[in-house]
């Protein structure tokens, strides 16, 4: 048997195949038992794996529960890269139809937040722009665009994803007055300190960014918005070191 | 307002927020340096997730097809329109 047609068969195996072809026993009888110990180990692996991934989702289920779904969601969607911070891409659509957690509306956005964050975390590394530039920018901003940093993201919802996620870091005490139909957009990105906050953006201040993030210029950036978005949004983007040069346009 | 002295208003608001955000630039370089592995083990406010520690694989984990299984965790505390943790699908 050739190296692909064994792993081919060894990953099906640990996914609820049959034990792969050369697995062994003393006793033939003990194969699939003993096989199935390496099963769970792989499975429970991925399980914690996950729930590193989407803390808040797990908190909001509960340890039980979010165990027996990730049981489910790993027969469906394996990893496919070696690379853990890879997988879970599909957990959010994956929640969206999985009818024991249909009640939690909500659920499929936080873990898209979750996810975002891990892909800011992940992301390459882009130096912050020189204030002189971005001076020179504001000469003309109907001709200047920004370039923002590869983790920057927008998660938007019409639950309240942030104040979810907000009510469920470690040492926070969700209240009893959460309500979850409410629409907030969150703006996800890494830091100077490496740090990956989530940050909530009113409306305009989501148009403005969104804006942004297509490449549109300063000017058309902010041409649908008040001044006050651009006012909180453009200093904020400095700060924390995500506008990382300025693109000239036309 | 005509459309020019809307363009002017914006790009007056737009010079004033790129100031403030070119002065918050050598702030932020002094403030902030990076701080590696400082985040607690097992709190959540670490984006790293998995791959760098080896979970202990001695636990069975819940098998089968038992939906008798509810949510139980911090969601029962969110407001929902059937009510609290509501176990109904929500209408949207």
């Amino acid at each position: 048997m050739d190296h692909a047609t064994f792993t081919t068969a060894f990953r099906a195996a640990l996914f609820g195949g049959p034990p792969p072809p050369g697995a062994f026993a003393n006793d033939p009888d003990e194969v699939e038992r003993r096989f199935a110990v390496y099963r769970n180990n792989v499975a429970h692996s991925l399980t914690r794996a996950l729930a590193c991934r989407f803390p808040v989702v797990e908190r909001l289920v509960g340890g039980d529960f979010f165990a027996a779904t990730a049981r489910v969601y790993l027969q469906e969607d394996p990893p496919a890269s070696p690379r853990l911070s890879q997988w879970g891409q599909g957990f959010a659509a994956f929640l969206e139809r999985f009818e024991p957690a249909a009640a939690l509306a909500y659920l499929p956005d936080v873990a898209r937040l979750e996810w975002q964050r891990g892909q800011a975390y992940h992301a390459a590394d882009a130096g912050p722009v020189s204030a002189e530039a971005l001076m020179q920018a504001a000469a003309d901003p109907g001709r200047h665009a920004l370039r923002l940093h590869p983790s920057v993201a927008m998660v938007r919802s019409r639950f309240a994803v942030v104040s979810i996620w907000e009510a469920n870091q470690p040492g926070q005490r969700p209240g009893g007055h959460l309500r979850a139909n409410r629409a907030e957009t969150a703006l996800v990105l890494r830091d100077r300190a490496d740090q990956v906050p989530v940050i909530a953006l009113t409306e305009e201040e989501a148009l403005c960014a969104d804006a942004l993030l297509r490449g549109a210029t300063l000017l058309a950036a902010t041409a649908g918005t008040e001044g006050s978005a651009a006012m909180r949004l453009l200093p904020l983007l400095m700060r924390v070191g995500a506008i990382t040069g300025i693109a000239e346009q036309g | 307002m005509t459309a020019f002295d809307r363009t002017l208003t914006l790009t007056a608001t737009l010079a004033a927020a790129l100031t403030m955000a070119a002065a918050t630039a050598s702030v932020a370089e002094d403030a902030m340096e990076k701080c590696y592995g400082v985040a607690l083990a097992g709190e959540n406010d670490c984006a790293a997730g998995p791959g760098t520690t080896c979970a202990g694989t001695s636990t069975t984990d819940y098998q089968g097809n038992a939906w008798k299984l509810v949510p139980a965790g911090t969601c029962m505390t969110i407001e929902t329109p059937n009510g609290m943790g509501s176990l109904e699908p929500i209408e949207s």
